[in-house]
């Protein structure tokens, strides 16, 4: 069981809208900071600030230490090790910084070593259908520059993945499979050993968009089995600026990078570079320090309360939601009630006749933060036959009360526009 | 009345559900432009399409789907701008974006005669993230209209 965490979180006691109580279920885009992460970044300014990995005064060498600690715990909060975890600007660089990777293998850069990430006209690139526009234009633009071909897992009606594509879709001719742990609009969490297992039969790397996943399960890449994993800090009560990017070690090591500066490397001449080795090598320029500071402060706040507890609470905050919504009339969930690896605690909805920015500035006058739109996830809502939906999207912070909230104002909407069946 | 409620005034809700101009006229016109815009925040989209003849706006028509604000604000707009002169249309036009950057206080007497049931999107300018979907269709219009005097015997170029 999760302890009442509200009070740990500042801006949720600010009022909203002519004093009303915020209830904020837009954790799916954005979450909020808890005292800890913000003072472990302010305290960094205050104390600690210098420069990074050069300098031989004592704020450089606190600055080096900090950022190296907060990489360690970061990287043990999804049971890796320091080696494996490059800080990125979000989990969408992490994600074009592998893609981009491949291009550059592509292009012929990288040595050998780059070999197994060069593509070409007959290669295979596999995504889904329910990816963020993240984890799918970087992929579709590495195809139109390698002239590789984009294929991907189909959806069922529901919104749930094709599973039996998997066995026809990646072949002997999939290089990468890039899929997502638990999709930003259905909530539902991936069978990930399901896509490890196929990529292994025909030697694809994967790569595994754990943005939604990490902030809200116990994430072990070690037992997951995929090739790379991007997330970002600010969905995981962490600070925007800062992500990750985890790697196995040889592919990290072998993935030419893109960026280019300081740094990153060990020589450099006018004609040529050699690079560092991973994680540095993809770290080049000042990096967000204090963010990655502040990530592992986020990252030691879950641990303290326990990933299996969050997930817990994340069910029951799911349950009270997903089977809520089903019984307002006019309303349809986006995807399954439940699903077998679990749903995250959020719901997607579609309102009969009323636009998804109509539902949202009527729970916006009652306090209620929702996300409205395409959720940065265009295909799958086209597949589902839509423009938009509604999210209403927990966190640690989310009560009852607040998904009571949603389903209460949510059950005025189709009446206040006229269309109450 | 409340904020919500002076957004979504009766004239918007019966304007979302009963629109004028919904629907693409074919154009027998020496001048007709067309144009298409997009609310990159939503999907949102219309696609207008209008003829001019002599200094007149003679014909306004559309096809999009949205929000009931953006819905609304297109089938006013075809209501006002309809059958008026172009210089009607361009005042017509800057008294609406005037209204969307009131913070939701009303305009003065001639503008808001000008604007007569467009006045009722009064609200939305207190919602920065609605004004937008409210002008939609204006953009659209603004921009046919410039094609529409640009466009040669042979009609859209669009």
């Amino acid at each position: 069981m999760l302890p009442n965490v509200r009070s740990d979180f500042p801006l949720l006691t600010r009022t909203v809208r002519n004093g009303k109580k915020l209830v904020y279920l837009d954790s799916g885009a954005t979450s909020q900071k808890p005292h800890s992460v913000l003072n472990a970044e302010a305290e960094f300014y205050q104390f600690h600030n210098g420069a990074v990995a050069r300098g031989a005064h004592l704020l450089a060498e606190e600055a080096t230490d900090a950022f190296e600690t907060a990489r360690g715990e970061v990287a043990a909060f999804i049971g890796a090790s320091s080696a494996e975890l490059a800080w990125t600007p979000g989990a969408t660089q992490a994600i074009n910084l592998i893609a981009n990777g491949f291009a550059a293998a592509s292009d012929g850069l990288g040595g050998v070593e780059a070999e197994r990430f060069r593509l070409g006209v007959g290669d295979e690139i596999v995504v889904t259908e329910l990816e963020h526009h993240a984890n799918l234009i970087p992929w579709q633009q590495l195809a139109l520059r390698t002239g590789a071909t984009l294929r991907w897992i189909g959806l069922n009606d529901d919104g749930t993945l094709r599973y039996d594509e998997l066995a026809t879709v990646i072949t002997e001719r999939t290089r990468v499979v890039a899929f997502t742990h638990a999709s930003n609009v259905t909530g539902v969490v991936t069978d990930v050993a399901a896509f490890v297992s196929r990529a292994r039969e025909v030697g694809a790397i994967t790569v595994l968009d754990a943005c939604q996943s990490v902030p809200h399960l116990p994430v072990d890449v070690g037992s997951l089995g995929v090739d790379f994993v991007a997330f970002s800090a600010h969905k995981m009560l962490g600070p925007t600026g800062v992500g990750a990017l985890w790697g196995r070690k040889e592919l990290l090591n072998a993935l030419p990078p893109s960026i280019f500066g300081g740094s990153a490397i060990k020589v450099v001449t006018m004609e040529t570079t050699t690079f560092l080795d991973a994680p540095q090598r993809f770290e080049p320029g000042t990096q967000p320090v204090a963010q990655a500071v502040g990530m592992a402060a986020a990252a030691r706040y879950l641990s303290d309360l326990g990933m299996d507890n969050v997930a817990h609470h994340e069910r029951r905050i799911a349950a009270i939601l997903r089977e809520g919504v089903g019984e307002i009339p006019g309303v349809r969930l986006l995807g399954p009630t439940n699903a077998p690896h679990g749903v995250l605690g959020l719901a997607a909805v579609a309102v009969e006749g009323v636009h998804p920015h109509d539902v949202g500035q009527v729970l916006d006058d009652r306090g209620i933060a929702v996300r409205v739109g395409h959720h940065c996830a265009q295909p799958l809502h086209r597949r589902l036959g839509l423009t938009g939906s509604t999210r209403a999207s927990g966190h640690v912070y989310t009560s009852e009360d607040d998904a009571l909230a949603f389903l209460e104002a949510l059950a005025t909407v189709p009446q206040f526009f006229g269309v109450s069946a | 009345m409340s904020d919500l409620e002076s957004m979504y005034q009766q004239v918007i809700m019966d304007h979302a559900r009963e629109a004028h101009g919904r629907g693409l006229v074919t154009l027998d016109l020496a001048h007709v432009g067309e144009s298409h815009q997009v609310n990159t925040t939503c999907g949102d989209e219309v696609r207008l399409r209008v003829g001019v003849d002599g200094d007149h706006v003679t014909s306004v028509s559309w096809e999009g789907s949205g929000c009931s604000i953006s819905q609304a604000s297109v089938s006013v707009l075809t209501e006002l701008v309809e059958g008026e002169s172009l210089e009607h249309a361009d005042v017509t036009y800057e008294a609406f974006r005037a209204l969307m950057n009131n913070r939701g206080e009303p305009l003065d007497e001639f503008r808001e005669d000008l604007l007569g049931d467009a006045t009722a999107f009064v609200g939305v300018g207190k919602y920065p993230a609605r004004i937008k979907c409210a002008l939609l269709g204006w953009m659209a219009l603004r921009d046919a209209l410039v094609k529409a005097q640009a466009s040669t015997e042979g009609g859209s170029d669009d």
